[in-house]
């Protein structure tokens, strides 16, 4: 089992933020774990309490067996569990600053940007062209600030840069939010490729028809807990309402 | 009409034109400052900028140059690393007190023994000193989420009463005939902070400061430390995400801030001031906000505004005598010039459009 989280519970971060209740879920090799439902219900909280950002009880979170709840995003990311969250300027990028930056902002750890604590500046812009170039990122180059980006373009590099490291286990929050639609569908497609070669994907959205595309199962977040995950091969559009409803187990009236 | 547009990214040749500009700009107001006040303007300007570098008496005022600006720009280098981070110590002028009080201490605590030991030991306990006091906004904020902006402002006061306490008391002059103030230093060879080249102002402490600008500049230009200082400052959700811990940030920037200004506290009271008296702090500790931030946050910049605030220093003085201008108008014209900079700082960010109206 690549990504293991047991009954993870956690108060919220903010006034604004969601209580994570018992949520539950595992995740295969070369699988894809679609989590729909509505905005607020949890999302940015299970990627937080995944990414390292927030820790939890040790036993919580496995990744491949070992218990990394209390590691931080660089010593998760050094045993391979990546994320690019949601919101693309400011909290995936930093806005002001260059793509090269940006590229050393989470992929300092794996690809070996540091050496002794100093940053290998052209080992850093070498792997920021490398992201622009294989995810098609429209940019005069790799000194430009993120926020001239557009929101296609950017998503592009933030999903890239992490897809390029290797990951064994990927957590993405909203993949394709805002995106035009060529950008999307290139962005599904690489997170399909990586499933194939073998690494863990949890996929977070709101788009339900993306996560009928490219997802294996699928489950469903509503206040903070987790609907156990089904495959989404033998899912009805009424037993997804109900699940993201918080109707967890019901069964759709056979009518 | 004008309107303002923002530009994609920021425009690098403002980022470097705009300090200048603000100094003519200044130059301009101030000079019209001036002639309100009944002074000749071109000579009012001459006195501040030109005649303490290439005057008469230049060769008294050019060392001072380098006396004046050394303390600035070493707490400015230590405050801009915390600004750029997002975390405001103002109590850079506390943390430059007591960082003359722990050096001075070791001195005087060790008068009259003549060794080379001496100095270095009051060097460490400058700096320990000036980090000491600094923890305190560092740790209260960490732990209880406390302000850093109060505590430390709060902390000057606390500081300014230390150093009367210390003038009058402890460290007072026992062959001082009553007066209040520690011994000269001056006097006290292994504690006196010389000219490391005689009569040129280069005392250990414009050496810090010069140190300091690099070590500066290659921490934020090369070091992942800089990098992670500069990320928590622009976008601190994205820093978290980058595995930044805020709380080591906080204790490191305003550590290596009130290092700093202790440091040029102790290299103060060991040469140029030469003793602890209660009038001892003279607002480096205040006027670096300015030289930080005149600087662009950048360590060379930071150089070079520490330097020209020194002059306006000098030549305010300068004025002051020979043009009988008033102390406050060589203050006002210091803060304009602060001013002026935040305002065309704008055209970094923005553009203006000359904005025509279309016909409906």
């Amino acid at each position: 089992m690549a990504l293991e989280v047991a009954a993870l519970s956690l108060p919220a971060p903010s006034a604004f933020g969601c209580v994570l209740r018992d949520v539950t879920f595992t995740l295969r090799q070369g699988e894809i774990l679609g989590i729909g439902g509505v905005a607020g219900n949890g999302q940015d909280e299970v990627l937080a309490a995944l990414s390292g950002e927030r820790l939890t009880d040790p036993e919580r979170v496995r990744l491949d067996g070992r218990a990394i709840g209390r590691l931080g995003p660089n010593a998760r990311r050094a045993l391979g569990l990546l994320a690019a969250p949601e919101e693309r300027l400011g909290h995936a990028a930093a806005p002001d600053m260059s793509l090269t930056e940006n590229a050393v902002l989470s992929a300092a750890t794996r690809e070996g940007l540091t050496r002794h604590g100093f940053i290998r500046w052209g080992a850093a812009r070498a792997f920021a062209s490398r992201v622009i170039a294989a995810f098609d990122v429209r940019t005069p180059g790799p000194e430009t600030a993120a926020r001239a980006l557009s929101g296609g373009n950017l998503q592009k590099f933030v999903i890239g840069r992490e897809v390029l490291q290797r990951p064994r286990v990927l957590v993405v929050n909203q993949p394709t939010w805002g995106v035009d639609a060529a950008a999307a569908a290139a962005i599904r497609q690489a997170l399909l490729d990586l499933a194939a070669d073998g690494a863990a994907i949890l996929c977070i959205s709101q788009d339900l028809d993306e996560l009928m595309e490219i997802a294996d199962r699928f489950a469903a977040l509503n206040e903070g807990r987790l609907s156990e995950a089904r495959p989404t091969a033998s899912l009805s559009l009424d037993e997804i309402g109900l699940m993201m409803g918080g109707a967890h187990g019901m069964e759709v009236a056979h009518v | 009409m004008l309107r303002l547009e923002k530009r994609p990214q920021p425009s690098r040749l403002w980022t470097y034109a705009t300090p200048p500009l603000a100094v003519v700009i200044t130059m301009i107001a101030g000079a019209a400052l001036f002639a309100a006040l009944g002074k000749d303007p071109v000579e009012a300007i001459a006195t501040i900028f030109w005649k303490p570098l290439f005057g008469e008496f230049s060769f008294y005022y050019r060392p001072q140059l380098l006396i004046k600006a050394a303390p600035l720009i070493l707490i400015a280098i230590g405050l801009s690393l915390g600004f750029r981070a997002g975390i405001w110590n103002i109590g850079a002028e506390g943390q430059y007190i007591i960082g003359a009080l722990a050096g001075a201490g070791v001195a005087l605590a060790l008068y009259p023994l003549e060794s080379r030991i001496v100095f270095p030991l009051m060097v460490i306990a400058g700096a320990l000193g000036g980090w000491a006091w600094a923890m305190i906004p560092a740790l209260l904020k960490v732990r209880f989420g406390t302000n850093e902006i109060l505590v430390s402002l709060m902390l000057v006061y606390v500081a300014e009463q230390l150093l009367a306490a210390m003038a009058l008391g402890l460290m007072k002059n026992p062959e001082g005939r009553g007066f209040p103030g520690s011994r000269n230093l001056r006097e006290y060879d292994s504690a006196h902070n010389a000219d490391i080249i005689a009569g040129t102002g280069m005392h250990w402490g414009v050496a810090a400061a010069v140190i300091a600008v690099i070590a500066a500049y290659i921490l934020l230009s090369r070091h992942s430390l800089g990098f992670h200082i500069r990320l928590a400052g622009q976008a601190p959700r994205a820093a978290r995400f980058a595995g930044v811990r805020p709380g080591r940030l906080v204790i490191f920037c305003l550590g290596v801030a009130g290092a700093l200004a202790g440091l040029a506290g102790m290299f103060e009271v060991a040469g140029p001031a030469g003793q602890i008296s209660i009038d001892f702090n003279v607002g480096y500790g205040f006027t670096a906000i300015i030289v930080a931030f005149l600087g662009r946050l950048h360590p060379v910049g930071i150089g070079l505004a520490g330097l020209l605030m020194a002059l306006t220093y000098i030549g305010g003085e300068m004025a002051q005598s020979t043009l009988g201008l008033p102390a406050a108008a060589i203050q006002l014209f210091q803060g304009m010039l602060l001013f002026f900079l935040l305002a065309v700082d704008l055209l970094t960010n923005y553009r203006i459009r000359l904005h025509k109206r279309e016909a409906v």
